[in-house]
C-alpha cells in the first residue's frame, strides 16, 4: 500500500516503512541504542533523501527512546545523576559538531566522510565488543566465574571533582562523564545518530558501568540530544517529515517495547554479542560500498541543496 | 516567473508561424483532460489525457492528417551532477559540474518517430526530447557530455524523461489523443504541455497550455506548516514523540 510522504516528497510503501521501524525498534529495546546507524542508511535506501533520513530519524528515536526508558526506569535501571551528566556535555558536544558539520559541508565531501566515520567507528567499536563478549561467552561455557577486580584503577580515577552514582555503583571524576558525552555528542552531531552504539561501549568499558543501567541511561540521554537534532533540523533545513516519523514511531516504540522484554531474558555477555554482530555488519556494508564500483559514477542533486 | 516567459516566447512563436500559412487559421485545437494534478497521500502517479482537433485546410487532402508531437514539461531547476573517481581504493566525488534549467519531468508523445516528423533544426529549436533540451554550464569543463548523458540516463530510468513514438493516436483525420503518464516520485511545481503539428515537415501550428501538480490534503498542510512555522513545527514533533513514546509504554505496561 503506498503513501506519498509530503516532505520527503515521494510515495513509498507503508508496509515497508511499518516494518523497517519494527526491525529497528526492537534492536533499540534489546541493546538501547537508539537504532539511527541502522535508521538512516534504511531510510536512505529506500529512496527517502539523506537529509530527510537524517532529520526524521532522529524525530523517530525520541519516541523510540522514551518508549524504551519508560520500561526500563520501572526496573530502576536508569542512572539519572549519570544521564544527566553525560547529558550536559552532550549538549555542548552537539553544538559544536553542528559547527564542525557546517565547516565540512561547505568544503563538500560530507557524504564520503560520514561514511568513513561510519565505518571507523562502528568497526573499532564492534571488534572490542565482539573480542570482549567472546571471551566471556567462552569463560561462562567452561563454567568458570569471571573473576573482576571491584575496583580497577586507571589514570582515570586520579581525575578531580569526584561524583558518587548510587545507581552505577561508581564513585569517579564527573570529568569522565562530560567528556564522553562531550565527545558523542560531536560524532552524533555529524554521524546524524542518537549516539548510543558510541555510548554503551564506552559506558562499560571506559566508565565500568554495569550493563543493566548502561542501557536505561543511554536511551534517557538518547531523547534529550535527539529532541535536539529534530528541533535544529526543523529549523534550520525543514526536512524533519512528520508524517514518515509518525509511521516508524508507530511501529518502534511497539518494537521497542518486544526487544527490552526480550533483552531481560539475555544475559549481558549474550547482548553484547549480538550487538556486536549487527555493528560489524554494518560497518562491513558501508566499507564495501565505498570500494565497490557504483552503479552510476554520476549523481545528481539540486543546486539549492548544494 | 520562468513559466510566463516561456509561454510568452511560445506564444509568440506561434504568433510568428501564422503569417506563412495564412490561409491555415487556426487550425490546432487542443486541451487537457485536467489542468491541475492534486498530490495527495494516496498519490501514486497518474494520467491525463491530451486531446485535440486540426480544424479545416484538411478537405485538400483527406488522405494525410499530418503530424503530431506532443511535449509536457517542468518544473525547470539547477542542478549540480556529480562524478565519482576512485580515489586510494574509495569512490569519491572529485568533479561537479552544475547544468543549469533541467526539467524535472518530460514526455514526449508523438504519432511516428520524430525524426521523421522534422528535420533536425527544427526539433532541437523546440528542444522535443531528452537530449535536445538545453543543457548549459557555469563551468562546463572538457567532459561536459558524459554529464548531460548522466541526466538523461538517470532521469530516464526513473521515468521522469520519457519518450513515446507511438504516444499520440488519431482517430480519423481530424481527432488526436495521447495519454501521459505522471509517475509517483514526478516533481510538484508549475508545468507546460505543447502540442505541435507538423504538415510534410513544416511545423503548421502549435498550442500550450500550462499544467500544475499541487500537494492537496493533510500533505499539503503539514507541508505549508512545516515551512512558515519551523521551530512550532519542530516542537510538535518531539511533543509527537514524547507521546507516542509514553503511549506506547503504558499500552504495553504489563504489571
Amino acid at each position: 500500500m503506498p503513501i506519498y510522504l509530503p516532505i520527503a516528497e515521494i510515495s513509498v510503501n507503508l508496509f515497508l516503512i511499518l516494518g523497517m521501524g519494527g526491525a529497528v525498534g526492537l534492536l533499540s529495546g534489546l541493546f538501547g541504542v537508539g537504532g539511527g546507524f541502522l535508521m538512516t542508511p534504511l531510510l536512505i535506501f529506500t529512496g527517502i533523501p539523506p537529509a530527510v533520513a537524517v532529520a526524521t530519524g532522529a524525530n523517530q528515536l525520541v519516541a523510540a527512546s522514551v518508549s524504551g526508558v519508560l520500561a526500563h526506569w520501572r526496573r530502576g535501571n536508569v542512572d539519572l545523576k549519570m544521564g544527566t551528566v553525560l547529558l550536559i556535555g552532550g549538549v555542548v558536544g552537539s553544538g559544536f559538531g553542528t559547527w564542525i558539520f557546517t565547516i565540512l559541508k561547505s568544503a563538500g565531501q560530507v557524504d564520503l566522510l560520514i561514511s568513513l566515520s561510519y565505518v571507523v567507528f562502528l568497526g573499532i567499536i564492534g571488534a572490542l565488543m565482539l573480542n570482549e563478549s567472546l571471551r566471556s561467552l567462552i569463560r561462562s561455557r567452561k563454567g568458570e566465574i569471571a573473576r573482576k577486580k571491584l575496583h580497577q584503577h586507571y589514570w582515570i580515577h586520579g581525575l578531580p571533582f569526584k561524583m558518587r552514582f548510587r545507581k552505577s555503583k561508581l564513585y569517579i571524576s564527573a570529568l569522565m562523564p562530560l567528556g564522553l558525552g562531550f565527545l558523542v555528542g560531536i560524532l552524533s552531531a555529524i554521524m546524524g545518530v542518537g549516539g548510543g552504539f558510541i555510548m554503551v561501549p564506552a559506558m562499560i568499558y571506559l566508565l565500568g558501568m554495569p550493563t543493566s543501567v548502561v542501557i536505561g541511561t543511554s536511551l534517557f540521554q538518547i531523547i534529550f540530544v535527539t529532541a535536539n537534532v529534530t528541533l535544529l533540523h526543523s529549523i534550520a533545513t525543514q526536512t524533519v517529515d512528520v508524517l514518515l516519523a509518525l509511521l516508524l514511531m508507530s511501529s518502534a516504540v511497539v518494537g521497542a517495547q518486544f526487544g527490552t522484554r526480550l533483552g531481560a531474558l539475555l544475559r549481558g555477555d549474550q547482548l553484547r554479542f549480538l550487538l556486536a554482530f549487527i555493528v560489524l555488519l554494518v560497518c562491513g556494508k558501508l566499507a564495501f560500498d565505498l570500494v565497490l564500483t557504483p552503479e552510476d559514477l554520476y549523481s545528481i542533486g539540486l543546486m539549492s541543496e548544494r | 516567473m520562468s513559466i510566463f516567459k516561456k509561454l510568452t516566447s511560445l506564444f509568440l512563436f506561434a504568433c510568428l508561424l501564422v503569417p506563412f500559412r495564412a490561409q491555415a487559421e487556426p487550425s490546432l485545437v487542443t486541451d487537457i483532460s485536467s489542468h491541475l494534478i492534486s498530490v495527495t497521500s494516496d498519490f501514486t502517479g497518474t494520467d491525463l489525457l491530451l486531446f485535440g482537433t486540426i480544424e479545416a485546410a484538411r478537405e485538400n487532402n483527406p488522405a494525410r492528417h499530418g503530424d503530431i508531437i506532443i511535449a509536457v514539461r517542468g518544473p525547470h531547476k539547477d542542478l549540480l551532477v556529480r562524478k565519482k573517481e576512485r580515489v586510494l581504493g574509495i569512490w569519491a566525488n572529485t568533479q561537479a559540474v552544475d547544468v543549469e534549467r533541467i526539467p524535472g519531468f518530460f514526455a514526449l508523445a508523438s504519432n511516428r518517430p520524430i525524426e521523421e516528423i522534422a528535420d533536425q533544426g527544427t526539433l532541437e529549436r523546440l528542444r522535443l526530447g531528452p537530449n535536445r533540451l538545453s543543457y548549459q554550464s557555469q563551468n562546463p569543463g572538457e567532459e561536459f557530455d558524459l554529464f548531460k548523458e548522466a541526466i538523461i540516463r538517470q532521469r530516464s530510468q526513473e521515468n521522469l524523461f520519457i519518450t513515446n513514438e507511438n504516444g499520440v493516436q488519431f482517430l480519423g483525420n481530424q481527432l488526436f489523443r495521447a495519454s501521459i503518464h505522471f509517475p509517483a516520485n514526478v516533481p510538484v511545481g508549475n508545468y507546460v504541455s505543447e502540442v505541435y503539428f507538423f504538415e510534410n515537415g513544416d511545423l503548421i501550428s502549435a498550442q500550450t497550455s500550462p499544467l500544475f501538480i499541487k500537494k492537496f490534503g493533510l500533505g499539503r498542510t503539514i507541508y505549508d506548516f512545516a515551512n512558515e512555522y519551523p521551530a512550532l513545527h519542530g516542537i510538535i514533533a518531539i511533543i509527537l514523540a514524547l507521546i507516542a513514546g509514553w503511549i506506547a509504554s503504558a499500552v504495553f505496561r504489563k504489571d
